[in-house]
């Protein structure tokens, strides 16, 4: 009995408030939209039976989607700016966790706690401190004029490069910690080793640090790529008119437009994308936790 | 190990990335003037405004009182979920379960946000500050699960069946034996609850209703019209409570670390 409630407490309550939500999520992206309270029209109820429920099911919600231009071009936005600051953020991670892997281990507690510290404090903030940085009299802008680099303050709040910046920043720590867990893991004497038979630093860091931190890299990189995708806060702050993010193309379409069943068919492909770097994910995570048993 | 320029470099220029931004918000909140980009002398006055100004303190209370509910609850039907994730063995629908635990940690906020919302409107529950509550222990208990697992995992099982064979109940040996084992790791999946509740704007702005606004939607209102010394100011606090936190946590766990050490030497001197 006791077992029984266990179990049955957490799950009830993710059932109903996880699982269910979804269920209606995908009945209303089959729906129609409607001037009413709740504004849409349900096109099926349950109680007539699963023929009836299959012969009325209706994509157009869906067709709508591939029709308008804006929803796959928002797609593909979020697509290339996910993809593009997953490499950013790999390429600018890595060296910190090597860097913090090498250090003497009296500080890396130190370093460890200086890259978690950002990740409690509040996303919003982060990404708010880069508007004053990067707007028109921002610090970045004053700097650049003022060390004569460039003449004219170069436009860059609200547009996409905004965007690659937050995104960066904001998850830098996501990649740092599994690409340091995994360098720390390393055994040093591999790459003496390496070097012993004549590799040169950059070979041995080639052929046996990259790959023995390949786990950590793609840990990293789909903790990274996963939220970027269906990313709101920063592409509507940093964002201009012609970010087109698929995370705010949803929150426009059911806060501005109220159209709730195109809403829900727009997270409904969002989810079908990232089910396959989400189960990706997953196999990674396992094959580690594996190989470490 | 010593320390090669290149990673000297990479170090200092990665941690003047992460900190830089922070730093430029905090001494700009103590600026005179109203430009937050032009700096005209020291002053507190943006505090002074801060703590007068109602809508945000409103704002406040709310966002603690929700973060403290919610975070509390995850962490007991975290911590449940996690003891059955290790310790329950087969059970019918453990998959999907297991699916349940891990999926909310990488679904984008905007969906969860829609799909809580279009939940409480189908059920009909009026939008405040329960269910908000609702939304936020429903990701947060994932993320403690994932935390007190990973040490569920780690710890002896003997010892639990060591309590159970000297007569414990279930019960008992749970709480006299597994509770004081996971306690750091129960301590830490509040915490972070706490502050993911504290932190999450998406969420709440789907699931409350204009009774409950939190301090992350009255940030990002006021945001939106751009840069203003009173929110570098308010991030100043909240970055400080966080800096504070995180600094004495450390220590704790460090002295902790200490004791237990010294425990253990004296164990072995003793034999």
């Amino acid at each position: 009995m006791r077992r029984f409630l266990l179990i049955a407490v957490p799950y009830a309550w993710l059932l109903v408030l996880f699982l269910v939500p979804f269920l209606i999520v995908l009945k209303i992206s089959l729906s129609d939209a409607a001037l009413a309270r709740p504004p849409y029209t349900p096109h099926f109820e349950w109680a007539e039976g699963v023929w009836a429920f299959f012969s009325q099911l209706d994509f157009e919600n869906f067709v709508f989607l591939t029709s308008d231009s804006l929803y796959w071009k928002a797609y593909l936005g979020s697509l290339q700016i996910a993809l593009i600051s997953t490499v950013f953020t790999l390429l600018i991670g890595y060296p910190i966790a090597y860097g913090m892997a090498r250090a003497p281990e009296e500080w890396r507690p130190t370093l460890m706690m200086l890259v978690i510290l950002p990740f409690w404090t509040s996303f919003l903030i982060r990404v708010y401190a880069w508007m004053g940085i990067l707007s028109k009299e921002g610090f970045l802008n004053q700097f650049l004029l003022w060390s004569g680099i460039i003449n004219e303050p170069l436009v860059i709040l609200n547009t996409n490069t905004a965007v690659y910046i937050g995104i960066v920043y904001t998850y830098l720590p996501f990649m740092i910690l599994p690409v340091y867990a995994a360098l720390d893991r390393m055994d040093g004497s591999l790459i003496e080793a390496a070097e012993d038979l004549g590799c040169s630093r950059l070979t041995a860091f080639w052929l046996v640090t990259i790959p023995l931190s390949r786990n950590g890299i793609v840990a990293g990189c789909f903790l990274v790529f996963i939220p970027a995708m269906g990313e709101f806060v920063i592409p509507s702050l940093l964002g201009g008119s012609r970010t087109l993010m698929i995370g705010k193309v949803l929150w426009e379409e059911f806060f501005s437009n109220r159209d709730w069943p195109v809403a829900s068919a727009v997270a409904v492909v969002l989810l079908l994308i990232l089910i396959v770097p989400i189960m990706l994910f997953q196999r990674n995570q396992q094959k580690q936790a594996e190989a470490e048993q | 190990m010593r320390l090669s320029w290149f990673n000297v470099v990479s170090l200092t220029f990665g941690f003047v990335f992460l900190y830089l931004p922070m730093i430029i918000l905090v001494i700009y909140s103590f600026n005179k003037s109203k430009l937050v980009t032009v700096w005209a002398g020291f002053s507190t006055k943006w505090y002074g405004e801060l703590l007068q100004n109602e809508a945000f303190l409103n704002a406040a209370w709310v966002t603690l009182k929700v973060a403290v509910i919610s975070s509390t609850f995850a962490t007991i039907l975290g911590t449940m979920a996690a003891y059955v994730l290790v310790r329950s063995g087969r059970f019918f629908g453990r998959t999907l379960f297991s699916g349940m635990i891990y999926a909310p940690l990488v679904m984008p906020e905007v969906i969860t946000g829609l799909s809580l919302l279009l939940l409480f409107i189908g059920i009909g529950m009026d939008r405040g500050v329960m269910t908000v509550v609702l939304a936020h222990t429903t990701f947060s208990m994932c993320y403690v699960s994932v935390v007190v697992s990973s040490r569920l995992f780690t710890f002896d099982q003997s010892l639990e069946e060591a309590a159970l064979d000297l007569g414990c109940s279930p019960a008992q040996a749970f709480r006299l034996v597994t509770l004081p084992i996971i306690a750091p790791a129960v301590i830490s999946g509040w915490l972070l609850a706490f502050t993911l509740s504290l932190d999450d704007l998406v969420i709440a702005t789907f699931t409350t209703g204009p009774s409950a606004t939190t301090l992350p939607i009255k940030i990002y209102s006021a945001v939106r019209l751009g840069v203003s010394p009173e929110i570098n100011a308010l991030s100043t606090l909240m970055i400080a409570v966080v800096t504070i936190g995180v600094i004495l946590a450390s220590l704790v766990s460090k002295r902790n670390v200490a004791n237990k050490r010294r425990e253990e030497l004296a164990a072995v001197r003793a034999e």
